[in-house]
C-alpha cells in the first residue's frame, strides 16, 4: 500500500496537548457529587485461616460510612468474578474479599468507606484481623508435589499441564552430534503502569443505573464482568474511561478490589472512589513472568537443528487472571528457525503469591530460551552465533511455513530481517573492535535475538473481532467510534489517520471516540498487539464503506460515474477536473435531508458500522542486537542497541518507534533490574520503587530502530507491534552479557548479582 | 472534608493566584493541590518520592509534592504543570517539545517530567546528553523507554534558545 496523506506519516498526537498541560482525565481525577473514599484491609501473610475479624472500632471512627467484609458483599454476588475470556480456563474465580482464609499476601479482607482516603486508611488501622498462620506454598518447583494446597477445594496445586512427546525424536536429539542442555529462568515481575488500578462507581437505586469510571484495557469487559457479578442488566451499566496511565496487560481483567468497590457502591448507595497506591500495586496488583524452562537441543555437524525438548513451568500465583501460557510457549519456541521437531511438557502451578496477569508478550520465555540456547550451542560448536542462526533461519520464500511445533506463519521474512540488522550494525567491524578491546582487558559482549511475534491473537474469543462505527455529520465531519480503547497507544491519532485517508478528509475533521460502553460498538480493547491490526482493519473497512456511498451519492449529484471520482480534503471531484466537485457536507445533506437526491437503491444516512475479524494470527518479526560492557564494578552498561522490525505497513512510524522503545526498555528491566521477591514465609520484600527497580533514563541506551515491510493480508497491511520490544530485549541483553563473561547467564541479573557473584563474573557457569 | 480541630491556615500562591486554605497538618501538598485546588495535573505514581510524577515547582525549585505537607508550602509559591504555559491555549516550550518528540504515551508521568525539565533547563540551558540523562533520572516513565523524552529535552533547549534570540 502506498503511504497516504496521513497513513504512514509521523502525525503528531492529538492526545498530547491535554496530557502535556496537565488536563488529562484519569480515574483519580473523576469526582462525583457525594462521593466517598475506599481503602482496603489486606492480609499481611501468604496463607492463614482468619481467626477473628472485628470491624467495630473502625465503624465507630467519625467520618467512616461503612466497613464491609465478605459477609456483607457476598450476598450481592450472583456470578463469577473472572475475566470473560477465561471463564472456562482451569483457574479459580477470584474472590472480592477473603472469606474464611487468605491465600496470598495483600489479599483484600475488608473494605472501609469514609469521607476521605485519609480517614479510610485510619479506619483500616482499627480493624482487628487475627490469623492462624499456616505454611504457604512459595516454591513453584515443588508446588505440584506439595501436600499443602493453595486451593484445598481443587485437590491439587496444578493449574494445567500439557505434553507432546515423540520418543523417536527424543532418541534423535539425545543421539545428536551436539547436545546442549540449559535451564533458563526469568524473575517475577510487576507491570508497574505509572497509574495504578482504580475505579469510581455510582449506583442509583432509583433509576436502576450503575455508572462506572475505570482505568482498564477494555471497557466492555468491565461492563460484562459487573453485569455477570451483580446481575444488573448490562444495558443499565454504563462504563466510561478517559485517559489510562498504562497497563501492559495488568488492566486486562478487573481486579477483585475494583469489583469489591463497585459492589460496595451498590450496597451503600453512594458513589465510591478507590485508587490503588503503589505499595498495593506492587504487592497485589498482578504479577508476571516468574517461569522457568529446561531446554535440550540436538544439532547435527553442520549446525542444523535436529530437534528440541522443552520442560516449562510457570508460577500462576493464587488467582491468575489468565490461563496457562505453556501452549503458546511451545508453539512459538521454534521461532524463526527450521527444526526437525519439538517435544514439550508444560505445567502451571498455584502458589500462595500474587496471581499472574498477562504482561507484554506473556509467552516470551520461548524467545529467551531459544535465543540463549542458540548462543550456547554455537559456543559449544565453536561457531559464530550469527552463523548458526543463518544456517537455520527461514525466509520469505518458505512462506507459508509451518514450524516444528505446528504453528503456520505467513507474510514474514526473518532471513531478510536478520541480514538487515547485521548490515546496520556492521557485525564484522564490531567483531574486530571487540577483539581489540578484549585485548585491552575490557569485557565487551554482543547478543543477538531473532524472533517471530504472534500479534492480534484471539480468533474465537472476545479478542477475535473489533468494530468501528464511522459517521459523517451534516457538516461533513467524521466521528469514528471504536470498541477498542487506548491506554497510551495513540489510538485517537492513528485511527483518525486511517479514516481521514479512506474518506479523503483532513485529519482535523475526524474525531475518534473510545472508552465508553454506551456509544461504542462492543469490542475487546487493547492488548495482545491487536488494536492496530483489528481496530485498524475495522476502521479501514467502515470508512471504506462510507467512502463507497459518498462516491455513489456524489456521482448522482454531479451526474458523473463513481469510478471517475476522487476525494480530497473534504471535496469529491471528477478526476482531473477539480472544478466539478461537491463537498462532503453536500453529500451528507443529500443523505440525511434531501433524500430524494439519492440514487435509486441507496438508503438514507451516511454511516457504517463494520465488524472486522482477523483471519488468523498476524505474524510480525524482528531482530535485536545489543552490545554490553561489564564494568569492573559489576555494572552492565549497554553500549549499543539496534532493532530491525518488520511490522508490516506502519500507520504512524513515530508511534511504532515509541512502542518498540518502550518495550525494549521493559525488556532491559526484566534482564537487569526487575525482580519481585518474597522470603520463604511469603513476605513480599520489594514493595516500593526503592526495592523494585525499573529502568531510569541513566540505564537506557539510544535505541537505533529501522523497519522492513512485509505487509499482512488484512486491510492496510498492518501488523501488531506492541509486545515485540519486550520479547526481544531480554535474550539480546542476556546473550550479550554471556558473551562478555564467557559464561551463560540463565536468570535475570541485577547490579548486585554481578557485583556479588564473582564466580559468574570470573567465568564459571551458573 | 479536612475540617476539625488542629487545622492550620495556609496561604499559597498557586500558579500566580493566592489561595487561602485550612488544612489538616498531615495533608500532603499533592493531595491539597489535587483535591482542594482541583489541579489534577499533578499525579501520584508512588507516594514515596521515587517516581517523580507529582513534581511541582516550590519557589521555582522542583520538589515532590507527595513528600511535602501542604503546611510546609505556606507562604510559598507553587507552580504546577497547569501553570507553565503563558496562556490557556498555549503550551510551554517544554510541553511543545514533548509533543513534537513523542515524549509521552499514556501521559501519566508526563506532568512530573515536564516540571522537572522546566526547572532543569532554567538552571542549565544548554545541557549535554549525559547531563540530560542524569537530570531525568529522578522521574520514572514506563511507556517510552525515555527515547522521546531525552529528545524532547534537547528540542526544548533549542526552542528556548531560539526564544532568547540565540541561533542554534
Amino acid at each position: 500500500m502506498v503511504a497516504g496523506r496521513f497513513v504512514g506519516q509521523s502525525v503528531l498526537r492529538r492526545e498530547d496537548p491535554r496530557l502535556v498541560s496537565g488536563h488529562g482525565r484519569y480515574v483519580d481525577d473523576v469526582r462525583v457529587p457525594g462521593m466517598v473514599h475506599a481503602a482496603f484491609v489486606r492480609s499481611h501473610v501468604a496463607r492463614a485461616r482468619i481467626a477473628a475479624l472485628d470491624v467495630a472500632a473502625a465503624e465507630r471512627l467519625p467520618g467512616v460510612r461503612a466497613v464491609y467484609t465478605a459477609r456483607d458483599l457476598e450476598p450481592l454476588i450472583v456470578g463469577p468474578l473472572g475475566a470473560t475470556m477465561y471463564l472456562s480456563a482451569p483457574i479459580p474465580s477470584p474472590v472480592a474479599l477473603a472469606s474464611g482464609d487468605v491465600r496470598y499476601p495483600g489479599q483484600p479482607v475488608a473494605l472501609v468507606l469514609a469521607d476521605s482516603r485519609y480517614l479510610a486508611e485510619d479506619a483500616c488501622e482499627l480493624v482487628r484481623l487475627d490469623y492462624d498462620v499456616a505454611t504457604p506454598v512459595m516454591d513453584m518447583e515443588t508446588a505440584a508435589e506439595s501436600e499443602i494446597l493453595v486451593h484445598p477445594e481443587r485437590g491439587s496445586n496444578v493449574v494445567s499441564q500439557s505434553r507432546r512427546w515423540d520418543d523417536d525424536l527424543e532418541l534423535a536429539i539425545r543421539g545428536a552430534p551436539y547436545v546442549v542442555t540449559r535451564t533458563f529462568r526469568q524473575p517475577r515481575q510487576s507491570h508497574t503502569p505509572m497509574e495504578p488500578h482504580g475505579v469510581v462507581a455510582s449506583w442509583d437505586r432509583f433509576d436502576g443505573e450503575l455508572r462506572i469510571w475505570c482505568t482498564s484495557q477494555r471497557v466492555h469487559e468491565v461492563r460484562a464482568t459487573m453485569g455477570r457479578v451483580t446481575g444488573i442488566p448490562e444495558q443499565r451499566i454504563h462504563v466510561v474511561q478517559r485517559d489510562v496511565g498504562g497497563a501492559f496487560g495488568q488492566k486486562g481483567a478487573m481486579r477483585p478490589e475494583e469489583i469489591a468497590v463497585v459492589l460496595a457502591a451498590c450496597k451503600a448507595g453512594v458513589a465510591v472512589k478507590w485508587v490503588e497506591d503503589r505499595h498495593e500495586n506492587l504487592v497485589a496488583g498482578g504479577h508476571a513472568r516468574s517461569d522457568r524452562i529446561a531446554v535440550t537441543m540436538g544439532l547435527d555437524h553442520e549446525g542444523g537443528i535436529i530437534g528440541a525438548e522443552l520442560d516449562h513451568l510457570e508460577d500462576a500465583g493464587a488467582y491468575p487472571s489468565l490461563g496457562s501460557v505453556g501452549g503458546l510457549v511451545a508453539m512459538m519456541f521454534p521461532g524463526a528457525y527450521r527444526m526437525g521437531g519439538v517435544n514439550w511438557s508444560t505445567r502451571a502451578v498455584f502458589t500462595n503469591s500474587c496471581g499472574r496477569a498477562p504482561y507484554r508478550g506473556p509467552w516470551n520465555i520461548e524467545s529467551l530460551a531459544r535465543e540463549q540456547i542458540m548462543d550456547a550451542a554455537a559456543r559449544e560448536m565453536g561457531l559464530d552465533p550469527v552463523e548458526l542462526r543463518r544456517r537455520n533461519v527461514i525466509a520469505r520464500t518458505d512462506m507459508p511455513f509451518t514450524n516444528a511445533s505446528g504453528m503456520t506463519y505467513a507474510d514474514i521474512d526473518p532471513a531478510a530481517v536478520l541480514a538487515e540488522t547485521l548490515r546496520r550494525f556492521d557485525y564484522p567491524e564490531f567483531l574486530e573492535e571487540q577483539s581489540e578491546q578484549r585485548g585491552g582487558g575490557r569485557r565487551i559482549g554482543v547478543g543477538v535475538s531473532l524472533f517471530v511475534e504472534p500479534t492480534a491473537l484471539g480468533t474465537g474469543t472476545m479478542l477475535g473481532t473489533e468494530a468501528a462505527h464511522v459517521k459523517v455529520s451534516l457538516a461533513g465531519k467524521v466521528t469514528v467510534a471504536l470498541g477498542t480503547s487506548s491506554h497510551g497507544q495513540s489510538i485517537a491519532t492513528t485511527m483518525a489517520q486511517i479514516a481521514a485517508d479512506e474518506l479523503g478528509v483532513d485529519i482535523e475533521d475526524v474525531s475518534v471516540v473510545d472508552g465508553e460502553t454506551d456509544i461504542t460498538p462492543i469490542g475487546g480493547g487493547t492488548g495482545g498487539s491487536r488494536s492496530g491490526v483489528i481496530g485498524g482493519g475495522a476502521t479501514h473497512r467502515a470508512a471504506g464503506h462510507v467512502r463507497d456511498k459518498v462516491l455513489r451519492v456524489a456521482a448522482e449529484l454531479m451526474e458523473a460515474a463513481p469510478e471517475d471520482l476522487e476525494t480530497d480534503r473534504g471535496r469529491i471531484q471528477v478526476r482531473g477536473t477539480p472544478t466539478r466537485s461537491v463537498s462532503l457536507a453536500q453529500v451528507a445533506h443529500a443523505a440525511y435531508v434531501d433524500t430524494k437526491l439519492l440514487p435509486a437503491g441507496v438508503e438514507p444516512g451516511l454511516e457504517a458500522l463494520v465488524r472486522y475479524s482477523t483471519p488468523a494470527i498476524t505474524f510480525a518479526n524482528a531482530c535485536h542486537i545489543c552490545v554490553v560492557e561489564i564494568l569492573p564494578s559489576g555494572q552492565v552498561e549497554i553500549l549499543r542497541y539496534v532493532v530491525v522490525e518488520d511490522c508490516g505497513a506502519m500507520i504512524n512510524p513515530m508511534v511504532v518507534h515509541g512502542q518498540i522503545s518502550g518495550g525494549v526498555v521493559q525488556g532491559i528491566g526484566g534482564a537487569l533490574y526487575e525482580r519481585f521477591c518474597y522470603d520463604e514465609d511469603g513476605n513480599p520484600l520489594t514493595t516500593t520503587f526503592m526495592d523494585y527497580l525499573i529502568p531510569t533514563s541513566t540505564e537506557v541506551p539510544f535505541i537505533e530502530i529501522s523497519h522492513l515491510n512485509s505487509p499482512a493480508r488484512g486491510p492496510g497491511g498492518y501488523k501488531g507491534v506492541g509486545e515485540g520490544g519486550a520479547i526481544g530485549a531480554v535474550p539480546a541483553v542476556r546473550n550479550a552479557i554471556s558473551d562478555a563473561l564467557g559464561a551463560d547467564v540463565t536468570d535475570g541479573v541485577r547490579p548486585c548479582d554481578l557485583f556479588e557473584s564473582t564466580p559468574l563474573a570470573g567465568g564459571s557457569s551458573r | 472534608m479536612h475540617d476539625g480541630p488542629g487545622e492550620l491556615s495556609v496561604t499559597v500562591e498557586v500558579n500566580g493566584q493566592l489561595i487561602h486554605g485550612r488544612v489538616e497538618p498531615r495533608l500532603t501538598l499533592a493531595d491539597w493541590l489535587r483535591d482542594d485546588c482541583l489541579l489534577t495535573g499533578t499525579h501520584l505514581g508512588c507516594e514515596h518520592g521515587v517516581c517523580g510524577s507529582c513534581t511541582v515547582l516550590l519557589d521555582d525549585r522542583a520538589v515532590r509534592s507527595c513528600l511535602l505537607l501542604c503546611a510546609q508550602a505556606d507562604r510559598c509559591s507553587v507552580t504546577t504543570v497547569e501553570g507553565l504555559a503563558s496562556g490557556p491555549d498555549e503550551l510551554s516550550p517544554v510541553q511543545r517539545a514533548f509533543m513534537e518528540c513523542h515524549g509521552l504515551q499514556c501521559g501519566f508521568c508526563t506532568p512530573g517530567f515536564v516540571v522537572s525539565v522546566t526547572a532543569f533547563l532554567a538552571a542549565n540551558p544548554a545541557p549535554t546528553d549525559d547531563e540530560i540523562a542524569e537530570a531525568l533520572s529522578g522521574n520514572l516513565c514506563r511507556c517510552t523507554g525515555y527515547q522521546g523524552i531525552i529528545a524532547a529535552v534537547r528540542r526544548a533547549a533549542e526552542h528556548m534558545a531560539e526564544a532568547r534570540g540565540e541561533v542554534s
